[in-house]
């Protein structure tokens, strides 16, 4: 198994009252597997894909990243695996805008310790088609361009996972569905993805779907 | 991350905020400045103090008739020094190279209508050579004149111009209080030292100021060159023991003559000149706390401005150490370009002072060497706060920020 967790919980105190974003999670994605998360707004999908993430720890349940228990990991090892074995992409890219796309493919590299930083964030612009905008900010660039320089970072350090938070919920349906087939592509290069959508056509397009509501899986677990 | 590209980054970020991080740098710039220039004013006055004393000769102590002075009353009698101490001190303390007596009075100099009052200088040949003193013209005393007590006057700079103008005065007679003497020579100007002129003076034979000018029989000073400063401590012990045993103190009681070395004068004059450098320099120090402080408020602020970029970062791999040194460079570059500027103002400043007043002012390697080390350590210490407060943030927290 890739990605393995039990019984994950994530509560936050607002007030007086307790929101449980996450009770009782358990979930099993298998090495190469495409797989959608669906559910409502507000039944946890976020939360879930921060933890899987390792952006977040749970409060409790267990986390088993490819054979390793991640649920209570040190600081620096977490960030370590974010930087070599996970890909994250935001539904608001979040790229940084005072460097070009070249430079923000490389910032990976760069923390990961990498020498070959230029060529090998070359090589992943190349992958997501934009070999030719790598000079240019992010802020000359369109939406769909920006995603794909997102994708480009997350895969530069040829992560085994990729996950993406909403990836074309900011993206008209035609730039969308060039972001799917990109992360169809990355798939059938083997990469186990993840990603949460409001669209059933994009669920449609991936392996396994998986449906969330008020913090449990629903179906398809 | 490598160094450069950190470096790279805090740069980046600097130049994207030119007037802010000016301004941040402002405060560094103005302290160091002010450290800089305070600390060469304190330089400038005592290379000054320095060069006065040693103007005054070199290995010199001086000996004085009367005790020490002990809550501003002078013990012991002013008449204590004679002719006869020289000759004994002369005779039997080694490691003497040259001594002078010096008798020393006020008087009237005259030739024809033109006059000054003036220093009557009743001493040996000798003097010249332990006051460093030269001759532009003429000659000085020989030991036959200092004997027979010969009425002959070698005339500061400063007398020669008030009498003679810039005529020459070799060979030309004046009278001081009455008597008759001829000029044989006149002295290089060694430039007026603030507190006397040395050029403001008539150097006559010891015995002549003695007898014919003054009329007193004991000696105001005695001036003794040592070998070298290595023996200047012992033959002063050896002058001390001496002229007790001459004078017949008892042991006990106080010296009725006090010597004054040189070195001493040095160590005092440098204890004076180094509280007033710390004294400046500790207010201009201040100035660069404050300047500290706009540093790790420009941090905070950028810090707290850039929170979602931080959260960015560490969600592609960043660890804390990562965003601490980012940030930590950043001030330190703020602090360090500050720094640099701040020198440059500060040789400015201090350039500016001694053009416009009379104040000299030297800018010492050591000085520059602390500014850098100073302001390096301001945006270290400074920037910590800041940058810890970065480092520490969630990942999630900070990629939430709006
Ligand atoms: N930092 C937080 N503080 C308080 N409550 C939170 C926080 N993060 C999430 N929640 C709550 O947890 C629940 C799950 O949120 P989450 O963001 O995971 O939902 P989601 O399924 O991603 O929704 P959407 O489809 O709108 O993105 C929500 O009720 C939300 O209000
Ligand atoms: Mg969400």
């Amino acid at each position: 198994m890739m990605i393995e967790t039990r019984a994950l919980r994530k509560s936050y105190q607002l007030g007086e009252t307790t929101v449980r974003a996450l009770d009782g999670v358990d979930l099993a994605v298998r090495e190469g597997e495409m797989l959608a998360i669906t559910g409502p707004s507000g039944s946890g999908k976020s939360t879930l894909m921060h933890i899987l993430g390792c952006l977040d720890t749970p409060d409790g349940g267990e986390y088993v990243l490819a054979g390793e228990d991640v649920a209570r990991l040190r600081k620096d090892r977490l960030a370590a695996i974010r930087n070599r074995r996970i890909g994250f992409v935001f539904q608001s890219f979040n790229l940084l805008p005072r460097l070009s796309a070249l430079e923000n493919v490389e910032l990976p590299l760069l923390y990961g310790g990498r020498h070959d930083a230029k060529n090998a964030a070359a090589q992943a612009l190349e992958t997501v088609g934009l070999r030719e905008r790598m000079r240019h900010e992010p802020s000359r660039l369109s939406g769909g361009e920006r995603q794909r320089v997102a994708i480009a970072r997350a895969i530069v350090t040829h992560p085994a996972i990729i996950l993406a938070d909403e990836p074309t919920g900011n993206l008209d349906s035609r730039t969308g569905d060039e972001i799917l087939a990109l992360f169809q592509r990355l798939n059938a290069d083997g990469r186990t993805l993840i990603l949460v959508t409001h669209s059933a056509h994009v669920a449609a397009h991936c392996g396994r779907e998986v449906g969330m509501r008020d913090g449990r899986v629903v179906n398809g677990g | 991350m490598l160094l450069w590209t950190i470096i790279k980054v805090a740069l980046g970020s600097l130049l994207a905020n030119k007037m802010r991080s000016f301004l941040a740098m402002l405060g560094i710039i103005i302290g160091v400045g002010a450290v800089i220039s305070m600390l060469a004013l304190g330089a400038g006055a005592r290379h000054q103090v320095m060069n006065r004393i040693t103007a005054m000769g070199t290995n010199l102590l001086v000996v004085r008739p009367g005790g020490a002075q002990r809550r501003g009353v002078q013990s012991g009698s002013r008449e204590s020094l004679t002719l006869g101490d020289a000759e004994a001190v002369l005779q039997s303390v080694p490691d003497v190279q040259a001594l002078a007596p010096l008798v020393r009075g006020r008087a009237q100099v005259k030739y024809f209508n033109a006059n000054t009052d003036t220093t009557i200088a009743g001493t040996s040949l000798s003097y010249l050579a332990i006051r460093g003193f030269e001759l532009a013209k003429g000659r000085a005393f020989t030991s036959v004149e200092e004997d027979y007590a010969a009425r002959v006057a070698v005339l500061g700079s400063a007398v020669s111009t008030q009498l003679f103008g810039e005529r020459d005065p070799v060979g030309e007679r004046i009278r001081v209080k009455n008597v008759n003497f001829r000029v044989i020579g006149v002295l290089k100007a060694k430039g007026d030292q603030g507190w006397f002129n040395p050029d403001d003076m008539v150097m006559v034979p010891y015995l002549t100021a003695m007898r014919r000018v003054l009329g007193q029989p004991y000696l105001d000073e005695l001036d003794v060159q040592a070998q070298d400063a290595a023996t200047l401590a012992r033959v002063e012990t050896q002058i001390t023991s001496l002229l007790r045993k001459r004078h017949r103190i008892r042991a006990g009681a106080d010296d009725d003559f006090h010597v004054r070395n040189q070195a001493e004068l040095i160590e005092m004059a440098s204890t004076v000149t180094r509280t007033f450098t710390i004294l400046l320099g500790g207010i201009a120090g201040i100035s660069l706390l404050v300047g500290g402080i706009g540093i790790m408020n420009i941090m905070l602020v950028t810090v707290t401005e850039r929170t979602r970029e931080i959260g960015v970062r560490k969600a592609i791999g960043a660890r804390d150490r990562d965003v601490l040194s980012q940030f930590l460079i950043e001030s330190i570059l703020i602090s360090g370009l500050g720094g640099i500027l701040g020198i440059v103002l500060g040789f400015g400043v201090a350039g500016i002072l001694s053009g416009l007043s009379d104040y000299q002012t030297v800018v010492e390697t050591q000085s520059v060497i602390l500014a850098l080390a100073v302001s390096g350590s301001v945006g270290v210490f400074f920037g910590y706060y800041p940058a810890r407060r970065a480092a520490r943030l969630d990942p999630i927290v900070a990629l939430r920020y709006e």
